[in-house]
């Protein structure tokens, strides 16, 4: 279970998280809805250690993150970044082993070569694609070996960081097809930021939402469209009127 | 006249020298981690060897042609100076001390430089905006160790290599225009350029080499690693990298050779 106890962080004189309190239950998906600019991606970023908040607390099992084992702890994280972040330097397979070719997971290259092409099968795509480089791949198939590369090592939770952003409405179903699937299959903890409600719908247990720097709404995604809160209304019709100001 | 205005020079003064110290202060310890994570495994290998390529092996054509054309260059001008006092036989011996102390480090290390610092804080610039850095971190993969500690061992090795040939080249191209244009006979300039050259002119020099391969390195990943957002970003962080690295090239050149050759 990750906790997050009044986590504040600012850039400059931008407040962007004002005191966030919000628990990830251990085995559901969790996903983190709210506008652009919310900081989103900053909570994410400073529960996995790669921005330092300056106040509040964040727990992984009752135990703060930020003291004990740092490897041993990031071993526990997979992530989906939003543009893939493949290493365009090594192939696809490469990309996905890359954490079963050094460090502590390491194992031979063999192995290591399998288990990437059967994840990659996993994703939906063929050994083919194995020896290709990033920059051969379409954006869909990107996220597909992002993806891949997020389960490789088998991680107790997963990020997924605006899994669709960019991609056509079919291949965002599939990726959201996969993603429930695999958290399914896997019992890992899933936690995804995400604006996109089609998404949202396909692969949360848990919804909550982000406007000014804290959680103003959070429940079970089957309470959310019953949710009297205009925050949450707004945000999930997609309208324009509301309490949510927008630039026109 | 307002004393703000007044003041606002001042300001504008204090203001450059914090950021100074600031950026001064940020790469002293960008170079403090480097040296660390030199000492603690682990080691990526294979990154070494990608980077001794791209920095060495590649950069030999850019450093051998400069070295050559510096080389043929300076025995011309060395002959039609010597010749205004009938010195014009120092032409080997001025143009391989010449070459090995000075040009071949100093114009190795600004190719270098221009080539290899310019890659690597383009390509770690990219790495940062696209999230590859954070990926890095999130497999459990210290940037530093996988990025940085390559690159600045790899460039620390190759350049005194390139330098040692950049200097072999050099001498060459003043031999060539020696004996093709200046009058020279082969052995006689090969037998002079040997027996004035000392083991410290060539040792300096290959120090230099090791030295301006650090700092052309450092810049590079130092720049990428704090390059601002799009493409803009990466762009004047390689545009950084280039020109910090010249000029600490230029201004390390002085210091050693203080501390080398002063009295």
């Amino acid at each position: 279970m990750i906790t997050l106890e009044a986590l504040t962080k600012s850039f400059g004189s931008k407040h962007v998280l004002r005191g966030v309190d919000l628990v990830v239950p251990t085995g559901q998906s969790t996903v983190i809805i709210g506008g652009s600019g919310t900081g989103k991606s900053v909570l994410l970023k400073c529960i996995l250690g790669l921005i330092e908040p300056d106040g509040g607390t964040i727990t992984l099992d009752g135990a703060d993150v930020r003291v004990g084992d740092r490897d041993a702890f990031l071993a526990r994280f997979g992530m989906l970044f939003q543009g893939g972040a493949l290493f365009d330097s090594l192939s696809v397979w490469e990309n996905v082993a890359f954490r079963l070719l050094r460090g502590s997971l390491k194992r031979p290259k063999p192995e290591a070569r399998e288990i990437a092409i059967e994840k990659l099968r996993r994703v939906g795509l063929s050994p083919d694609v194995a020896d290709l480089f990033p920059a051969e791949l379409s954006g869909g198939m990107q996220k597909r070996v992002g993806l891949a590369r997020a389960i490789a090592a088998e991680p107790e939770i997963i990020f997924f960081d605006e899994p669709t952003t960019g991609l056509d409405p079919i291949m965002a179903g599939v990726i959201n097809e996969l993603i429930r699937e695999i958290v399914t299959e896997m019992g890992a903890t899933a936690m995804t930021i995400t604006h996109d409600m089609s998404s949202v719908r396909a692969i949360a247990d848990r919804v909550a939402m982000l406007h000014a720097g804290k959680i103003r709404w959070e429940g079970p995604i089957a309470e959310m469209d019953a949710t009297p809160d205009p925050y949450v209304q707004q945000f999930i019709h997609g309208r324009a009127e509301g309490p949510i100001e927008t630039l026109r | 006249m307002s004393v703000q205005a007044l003041t606002s020079p001042l300001a504008a003064l204090g203001r450059a020298t914090l950021a100074l110290f600031a950026a001064t202060g940020r790469l002293t310890f960008f170079v403090g981690q480097t040296l660390s994570h030199l000492i603690r495994p682990p080691f990526y290998a294979r990154e070494f060897w990608l980077a001794c390529l791209n920095i060495g092996w590649l950069s030999l054509p850019v450093v051998g042609m400069t070295a050559l054309f510096t080389g043929a260059a300076l025995a011309l001008q060395i002959y039609a100076g010597g010749a205004r006092f009938s010195a014009e036989q120092v032409v080997p011996s001025i143009t391989a001390i010449g070459m090995v102390r000075e040009l071949g480090p100093v114009l190795g290390g600004l190719m270098v430089a221009a080539r290899v610092a310019s890659s690597i804080a383009a390509e770690i610039g990219t790495m940062k905006v696209t999230e590859q850095i954070d990926a890095l971190t999130t497999l459990s993969t210290n940037p530093m160790k996988y990025l940085t500690v390559p690159r600045v061992v790899a460039a620390t090795l190759c350049v005194p290599i390139l330098v040692g040939i950049g200097d072999i080249i050099g001498i060459m191209g003043g031999w060539m225009v020696g004996t093709t244009r200046l009058g020279f006979n082969s052995a006689t300039y090969l037998k002079n350029t040997w027996d004035f050259l000392e083991f410290w002119d060539v040792g300096s020099g290959l120090v230099k080499g090791a030295a301006f391969g650090f700092i052309v390195a450092t810049m590079g990943c130092y720049h990428g690693m704090n390059s601002g957002r799009g493409a803009q970003g990466v762009g004047r962080a390689t545009k950084s990298a280039v020109v910090a690295a010249s000029v600490a090239i230029l201004a390390a050149n002085y210091l050693l050779t203080e501390a080398f050759f002063s009295a």
